[in-house]
C-alpha cells in the first residue's frame, strides 16, 4: 500500500523540510506538503505532520494564530476522524490552541531558549507513535524551544497519567514542565504532540538516530492496520 | 465603540517574565516590589452594537488561552479626551 502523508507548513515554519525528510526516510514516499491557507486535505491521508518553527512569528502565543488558520480546521476534523497527527514543537503548540491536546505551553521557567538534546524516558509505549521503544526506555531526542514549559491543572495532569496520555517525560527538568512531561496523547490516541524533535534524530551522524522508531512505530503499524 | 481587554494569567499559573522583571527591579535597587505579573492589553475598536457576548467569545476563542489565562473587559468613554 502506499502511505499518504501530509506535513503542513505556516508562515514561519522551518521544520518542516525535515519533517518531510524524516517521513520520507521510512514510507520511501515522499508526503503532501500543504499551506496554511490551503483549506482541504487530501482525500486519502494515513498522516498529518505539524513542524516546528515559529508559525506568525509567534503573535499573541505560540501556536495562537496557526491554530485558526484554514488548514486546521481540516486537521481539526481529520483527528477527530481518527487520522493520526504528530505535532512537534510549534505543531505541539498548536495542537494545544486548537484544543486537540489539553495543556498549554508557557515561556520556559528559566526565561532561556533551550536548544541541546536532553534524555527522555518512554512513558507510555502501547500507542500508535511509540510501540518501538521499550517502556521505560531512555532516549536522546534534541529540543528547541522558548515556550516548552508544559501547564495544566492538576485534575488534567492525574487524568492524563491514569490514562497513559503521557508519551514521554524528560529525565531530568529542563523547562519547568509540570511532572517533567514532554509529550501527550489525546484520548483516542492519534493526537500526539511533543516538544522534542525526533525528525532531527533521524540518523547516527546527527548525534542520535532514536527519533527514527517514532516514525517507523506510527508508519508500522498503520501499514500493519 | 473603543473596547480594552487586559489578558493575565491565572492566579497560581507561574509567570517567569514576571519574575525575571521582579528580579530586574531589585537589582535596579526598588526595594518592597512584592510581585510582579505580567499580562497582555488588547484594545480594538468595535461596532457600537457589538454585544457583550461576541465580545466574550472573541476573548474565549482567540484572545485568551483559557487553559492558563484570564480575560477582563472594558468598554472605554466613546469620546476619549484629546
Amino acid at each position: 500500500m502506499t502511505f499518504e502523508a501530509a506535513v503542513i507548513t505556516f508562515p514561519g515554519s522551518n521544520c518542516d523540510r525535515d519533517m518531510a525528510v524524516a517521513i520520507e526516510k521510512v514510507t520511501g514516499k515522499e508526503p503532501h506538503r500543504l499551506w496554511h491557507g490551503d483549506a482541504e486535505l487530501p482525500e486519502k491521508l494515513d498522516f498529518i505532520a505539524l513542524p516546528g518553527g515559529f508559525s506568525y512569528g509567534d503573535y499573541l502565543r505560540s501556536g495562537a494564530m496557526a491554530a485558526r488558520s484554514p488548514i486546521m480546521r481540516a486537521v481539526v476534523q481529520a483527528a477527530e476522524r481518527g487520522v493520526p497527527v504528530l505535532g512537534v514543537c510549534n505543531g505541539f503548540q498548536v495542537l494545544t490552541e486548537t484544543g486537540l491536546l489539553p495543556g498549554a505551553l508557557m515561556r520556559n521557567a528559566s526565561q532561556n531558549f533551550i536548544c541541546r538534546t536532553v534524555e527522555l524516558i518512554v512513558e507510555n509505549n502501547q500507542t500508535l507513535f511509540t510501540s518501538g521503544y521499550e517502556a521505560g526506555e531512555v532516549i536522546h531526542i534534541p529540543v528547541a524551544h522558548h515556550d516548552g514549559n508544559y501547564f495544566a491543572d492538576d485534575v488534567t495532569l492525574d487524568r492524563l497519567e491514569c490514562e497513559g496520555r503521557v508519551a514521554f517525560r524528560y529525565a531530568q527538568p529542563i523547562n519547568g514542565s509540570r511532572r517533567d512531561i514532554a509529550g501527550v496523547l489525546n484520548a483516542q490516541g492519534n493526537v500526539l504532540g511533543m516538544m522534542p524533535h525526533p525528525e532531527r534524530a533521524i540518523e547516527d551522524v546527527l548525534g542520535s538516530s532514536d527519533g527514527l522508531r517514532l516514525f517507523e512505530s506510527a508508519v508500522g503499524a498503520l501499514i500493519d492496520a | 465603540m473603543k473596547v480594552r481587554v487586559l489578558v493575565r494569567l491565572k492566579p497560581g499559573v507561574l509567570d517567569p517574565q514576571g519574575r525575571a522583571v521582579h528580579h530586574s527591579l531589585e537589582g535596579l535597587g526598588f526595594n518592597g516590589v512584592e510581585d510582579v505579573r505580567i499580562g497582555r492589553v488588547i484594545e480594538m475598536d468595535v461596532a457600537d452594537n457589538t454585544s457583550d457576548e461576541t465580545l466574550d467569545d472573541m476573548c474565549r476563542k482567540l484572545l485568551a488561552n483559557m487553559v492558563i489565562e484570564d480575560y477582563s473587559i472594558e468598554k472605554l468613554d466613546q469620546v476619549e479626551p484629546a
